[in-house]
């Protein structure tokens, strides 16, 4: 059986007739132009089904809504954070940089119940580096750390790339250190008295 | 002096819209938006573009033949809008009302091709010169069916003169002076013995007086679109091979000499194609018993009614065929070097000649 669709046509009317069909085309999506494409996200059911009309959006004024799911840039809720280190630990392209400062005393809790010993004076990533792999997030005990759904923040300086999510002033953080410090002083003070103390005995 | 300045306000208000309509057109044709920031729908676009390349340094490459190099864009823009002074916009108003203007037009239109290849030579870059040399064999080539239809309609109406033709086309026929006792009649046959001398409208077209000049019209279309180095015939400015053609060296104010060169090559083939087939500056509609649809479209002669209405259906039907170039841009796709030469020797100068032929006996039913 000779398919219909591949045969190769040949003659005047029938080149006539594929030229017309090909104004025809262009013409029926340009009568269509006033239509337009629904800023509908990639879950809803129709997002594949659109028949006609302009299927492009202006941008900066209008966006398709991103999947919850998705992994755009990363936020972390710096109150939450116990400073565990886990997310600097298992990121691949090491870009979470944190420093930890014991405190004298407990800082406070988390949201959910999680007793709150350190300070953060460093909590940078990279954004630059960053390869989008979540598993920081998976990982984080307190689930301070979080993809948020913002995906356009290109930076046309490199440096602006890297998130500082402290909340310490250096200032701060300096205090801390020399609290930290004094304490210890004491502690290894009143740790070697005793220990003279019990020499003694 | 002044119809120059008046020619060249009209040409340059016509340009920026086509060229805003090209790219409007464009994108809806593929389902995108088109310019929008630019003002109210992005309707600035092409006076800000043309304002940019204003702005933009004029770069004369070092290894360029400095003098053919700077006066290609001049002497290109020059052959075409010369071609304008023949145009009439309407009944009365025409830059220069030459007895012989078809000859004219087509003489110094030629003229392009010579800025076309001092412009690709010139630049001293086998792409510039690739593309004039492709621009030039087929500017030439199409030169002849494009003649030869044109020829046609000239036996159809024996006159050189575009106003003479204009004023045959209509229910002004007999007010050129000349023609005061010709008779206009349907399909230009009077055996058939249907005057349509004051009917007008769409039967006295060119196309209506003698159908077989639609044939010759198809032919003039294709050829003119082949002339402006239009889609499907721009292979000598072939983007995705050559780059840009033989305007691949320039920029700033002689790379918007040469893009308002092209647009306005397009207008004008445009207008020749109405003035010689679709009924020039005459009405469409056509005067019925006693509704006088023609008389009431055409206005008076020499006052005001008259210009704005001889104007208005020009300018419409010229846009009409600007919007199907346009269309046919973004429509088919580029012709291979060897088709485009098929297409031009082997079928279409033929049907021209055969046409022209015809034209002459079909003449001879007319009078
Ligand atoms: S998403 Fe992956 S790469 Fe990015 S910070 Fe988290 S663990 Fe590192
Ligand atoms: S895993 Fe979570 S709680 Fe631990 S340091 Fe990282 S962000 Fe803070």
């Amino acid at each position: 059986m000779k398919k219909s669709s591949v045969t190769h046509k040949t003659g005047f009317w029938e080149v006539v007739k594929s030229l017309l069909s090909g104004l025809r085309l262009t013409w029926r999506h340009f009568r269509n132009a006033d239509k337009r494409r629904a800023p509908v996200p990639v879950m809803d059911e129709n997002y594949f089904k659109q028949p006609e009309g302009l299927v492009t959006l202006t941008y900066p004024y209008e966006a398709i809504p991103v999947p919850e799911n998705g992994r755009y840039r990363l936020h972390n809720e710096i109150d939450d954070c116990i400073v565990c280190d886990l997310c600097a630990k298992i990121c691949p392209v090491n870009c979470i940089t944190i420093e930890s400062v014991k405190a004298t005393e407990e800082i406070g809790m988390t949201s959910d119940g999680t007793k709150k010993r350190l300070y953060a004076p460093v909590f940078d990533i990279d954004m630059a580096k960053c390869c989008y792999c979540g598993l920081c997030t998976t990982v984080c005990p307190t689930d301070c750390l979080t993809m948020t759904p913002v995906y356009d923040f290109a930076e046309v300086d490199i440096k602006n790339m890297i998130y500082h999510f402290t909340d310490l002033t250096p200032e701060q953080a300096e205090e801390k250190k020399q609290l930290l410090a004094k304490q210890q002083e004491e502690m290894a003070a009143a740790k070697a008295a005793a220990l003279a103390a019990r020499k003694q005995q | 002096m002044l119809a120059f300045l008046l020619t060249l306000m009209l040409l340059l208000g016509i340009v920026i819209v086509l060229a805003y309509a090209e790219r409007k057109v464009a994108a809806f044709m593929q389902d995108r938006m088109g310019p929008t920031e630019a003002g109210p729908y992005g309707s600035l676009q092409s006076v800000l573009d043309v304002l940019k390349l204003l702005q933009k340094e004029d770069i004369v490459p070092a290894a360029a033949d400095k003098k053919l190099f700077k006066l290609a864009p001049i002497l290109i823009f020059a052959a075409v809008f010369a071609g304008f002074a023949v145009i009439p916009f309407t009944p009365d108003l025409i830059p220069a009302g030459i007895g012989i203007g078809v000859f004219y037009l087509l003489a110094i239109i030629s003229l392009d091709v010579v800025g076309l290849l001092m412009a690709g030579w010139g630049s001293n870059n086998k792409y510039a010169m690739l593309g004039a040399m492709r621009s030039v064999a087929q500017i030439v080539s199409y030169e002849i069916p494009a003649g030869l239809a044109i020829l046609s309609v000239v036996m159809i109406c024996q006159s050189l003169d575009f106003q003479e033709i204009s004023y045959q086309q209509g229910v002004l026929l007999n007010r050129f002076p000349g023609l005061e006792f010709e008779k206009n009649w349907l399909f230009g046959i009077e055996a058939l013995g249907i005057n349509t001398t004051n009917i007008g409208g769409i039967t006295t077209w060119n196309i209506f007086r003698a159908p077989l000049l639609l044939v010759a019209f198809v032919i003039y279309f294709i050829a003119s679109l082949a002339e402006s180095n239009r889609a499907p015939f721009d292979i000598p400015e072939a983007e995705s091979e050559l780059v840009a053609g033989f305007h691949v060296e320039y920029s700033g104010f002689r790379f918007a000499i040469l893009f308002l060169a092209e647009y306005s090559m397009m207008v004008l083939v445009s207008l020749v194609a109405v003035i010689l087939f679709l009924g020039s500056w005459n009405t469409p509609l056509p005067n019925l018993t006693t509704l006088k649809l023609a008389n009431w479209t055409t206005g008076t002669v020499g006052e005001l009614s008259g210009i704005l209405w001889g104007g208005f259906w020009l300018l419409s039907k010229t846009f009409v065929l600007l919007f199907l170039q346009l269309q046919i841009r973004w429509t088919y796709p580029r012709l291979r070097v060897d088709q485009l030469m098929y297409l031009c020797w082997k079928v279409l100068t033929p049907v021209a000649l055969v046409i022209v032929l015809l034209a002459g006996i079909w003449r001879l039913l007319m009078v």
